[in-house]
């Protein structure tokens, strides 16, 4: 997926200006993160189930290579094929060339940031494969050809009608007069036209939430029941999946999900998870009779070791995105990339460079709600202030520091996001004022619309 | 692609500034050992009523759930479930011993074994465990459990032997282990939670998005 980070200002201001999706981010509030403190409360061990996850994945981070090597020994014990991506380059020649080997012609896919981050869907496109997105929220923003909003909920700046309008346009061997006004008619819609797509397709593509060591095991996670869909009816099955997915052993998986789907959604589990290992065996009546793992790099083998390492923990469940005042004020798409919010603001400009994303780290106030609700505890706001210092060094200082006072006049000027802000104050001006810093985190508001500012701060 | 994997391995190598290819013990021993973090007490405690407590999560996750005492009564429960929610007296079955044993004699529902091309619209499976922690069916793809069941139809139907309830996730894995071996997994391992569900439009729950609209759970008494 290309990048428009570059022009995060302008994104954001269009994210301000545009009343639907403000419509659609107000609604976020009010679900996940309720639901997330509803199904945390019913979980005593949660704070304890966190460090236990966190002890994991430095383990396995401190042992990559070697947990690696016997997820991929194992993997192919059990009939996988193994492959190794360096770059989103090697992803993409490595899934055509098995879609070409499948004679492949469209492809079902499940949910992965992963397969986006690569641009896997242009490729395959632009090479004789049509891919069909099969998550809802997925579906939705191909066709209108848009990238997600929200890394677990990818149409989730939309409006019910603007769904509606996009089915109308898209479906149109469909009566255009018919009743669409209703999300449930909406995706019984969904659920028909995809349902054809299913049972016809010559490759299924998914993602991972992990890689277990132990059994050279791929796990995924879904409501929809989508992801299972695209990897059984299939004859090939692709697995895309990052270095740093793989933890050791089963029961290490069992202890990530408990917090996973409680920090995502606010459920206690998604409703499947679905472990698979290897391609149909001979006593199988279904599933995928050829089974590919691509494990891709891009970048994070340089993460290791270094002062974003804790990045690599990540478990990609967005309640950093559903608790951030800047996420909720621009929305998603105004990063410009496949991934948003504090962990998009921090992961960007390691895989894409600072300067197409040194406006991410910028747009934070630093509040510190983030790194709160991680389950992996990830010190998002530190990881921040290290992109902004990474700026200065390499001479941006001018721009970024206009550009964060920017950021907290913003919010200044809006109650409901200053508020929550202020009440925890002190350990903001803790971790950002004061002494001899770059970063001055209370600057009283100035003149000028957000926008306003941000243009200026541009300039 | 060989080139890469050596290339990947050797970045992570030199950023974790490990000169020795080698695997350490620790992790091998980390792999055998497959340690047990924390679990929650709830439903690992001796006195734990796991198959309340399954029911009870089962039903959170929007499951609906019956019991009964003994095989031969599996027929009617179907037969007067799918009458409930106005279907056609016919299933699409897992061919697994336990529901063969249960459907033997019977006469009142039409059954076929085998997996689904899309056209069933009810699943008849058994589950091989329930884990109460969170209402949570474990099914396990293999002749007896074809993983198209789980997904194609429009209703499930799920036998679960209440002996098979266990408490934890990790309960789960120690059962599966003792079945297949350690390190070994069946194809595919489905958890199962409830029936489909999306929220993707406006943030409205509805259920049945690409699998099953519903989830019956018929749970068989310790004879
Ligand atoms: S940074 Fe933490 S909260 Fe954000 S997506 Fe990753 S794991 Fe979740």
């Amino acid at each position: 997926m290309r990048s428009t980070t570059r022009n995060f200002v302008d994104n954001a201001a269009r994210g301000l200006a545009d009343d639907k999706l403000q419509a659609a981010l107000g609604r976020l509030s009010q679900g996940f993160p309720v639901k997330r403190l509803e199904t945390i409360s019913r979980l005593p061990e949660f704070e304890q189930l966190r460090d236990d996850a966190i002890a994991i994945k430095r383990h396995t981070l401190e042992n990559l290579d070697s947990y690696l090597e016997r997820y991929e020994e194992n993997a192919k014990v059990s009939g996988a094929h193994v492959h190794w991506a360096r770059d989103g380059d090697d992803a993409r020649e490595i899934i055509l060339g098995i879609c070409r080997d499948a004679g492949a012609k469209t492809v079902t896919k499940g949910k992965s940031m992963v397969s986006e981050e690569i641009g896997i869907n242009e490729f395959l496109a632009d090479n004789g494969v049509e891919p069909i997105e099969t998550d809802l929220g997925e579906y939705i923003i191909q066709l209108r050809d848009e990238p997600p909003s929200h890394i677990i909920a990818p149409a989730i700046h939309l409006s019910g009608a603007q769904v509606a309008d996009t089915f109308k346009e898209s479906h149109d061997e469909l009566d255009a007069d018919r009743d669409l006004s209703e999300p449930r008619t909406l995706l019984e819609e969904a659920r028909a036209i995809l349902r054809k797509k299913f049972l016809a397709a010559d490759v299924g593509i998914t993602g991972a939430n992990m890689l277990i060591a132990e059994t050279g095991t791929s796990v995924i996670v879904t409501n929809e029941g989508n992801g299972d869909l695209t990897q059984t009816l299939p004859k090939t099955h692709i697995v895309i999946a990052s270095i740093e997915k793989v933890v050791p052993t089963l029961e290490d998986a069992a202890t990530i999900l408990r917090i996973l789907a409680r920090s995502a959604t606010g459920q206690d589990i998604t409703v499947y998870t679905t472990y698979s290992t290897g391609p149909k065996r001979a006593d199988d009546l279904d599933g995928p009779e050829n089974y590919h793992v691509v494990i891709l790099d891009n970048g994070r083998s340089s993460l290791l070791g270094g002062e974003f390492e804790d990045m690599l923990r990540c478990i990609k469940c967005a309640a950093c995105l559903n608790h951030c005042p800047v996420y909720k004020a621009i929305g998603g798409h105004a990063y410009g990339w496949v991934y948003s919010g504090p962990m998009g603001a921090v992961l960007a400009p390691a895989l894409l460079g600072l300067g197409e994303t040194h406006h991410l780290p910028s747009a934070s106030s630093l509040c510190g709600r983030c790194q709160d609700v991680c389950p992996m505890r990830i010190p998002l706001p530190r990881l921040l202030r290290q992109w902004r210092r990474r700026w200065f060094e390499t001479g941006g200082e001018d721009t970024k520091t206009r550009l964060g006072l920017a950021a907290w006049a913003f919010l200044a000027k809006r109650p409901a996001l200053y508020r929550p802000l202020m009440a925890i104050g002190t350990s903001v001006l803790k971790l950002c004022g004061g002494g001899g810093r770059r970063f001055p985190i209370l600057p009283r508001p100035e003149g000028g619309s957000f926008v306003d500012q941000w243009k200026r701060g541009k300039r | 692609m060989k080139a890469a994997r050596s290339e990947i391995l050797a970045n992570v190598r030199s950023a974790l500034n490990k000169k020795d290819i080698e695997i350490p013990s620790a992790v091998d021993e980390r792999l055998r050992a497959h340690a047990i973090n924390t679990v929650p007490a709830r439903v690992s405690g001796a006195d734990a009523d796991r198959i309340a407590i399954f029911i009870e999560e089962a039903e959170r996750a929007s499951a609906t759930i019956e019991r009964i005492k003994a095989p031969k009564e599996l027929a009617g429960a179907v037969t007067a479930y799918l009458k409930s929610i106005d279907e056609e007296q016919a299933v699409r079955a897992a061919g697994h011993p336990l529901l063969k044993e249960c459907l033997a004699e019977q006469t009142i529902l039409e059954v076929t074994e085998g997996p689904s091309d899309g056209t069933d619209t009810v699943a008849l499976t058994a589950a091989f465990a329930g884990i109460a922690e969170t209402g949570t069916l474990v099914l396990c793809a293999g002749s007896e459990s074809p993983t198209t069941l789980n997904f194609l139809p429009d209703t499930n139907i799920v036998l679960l032997p209440e002996v098979s309830i266990v408490g934890t996730y990790e309960d789960a894995w120690a059962a599966l282990r003792q079945t297949m071996g350690s390190g070994v997994m069946p194809r595919t391992v489905n958890w199962i939670t409830g029936p489909s569900r999306s929220a993707d439009i406006e943030q409205t729950l509805l259920m049945g998005a690409h699998g099953p609209r519903r989830l019956h759970i018929i749970l068989l008494a310790d004879s």
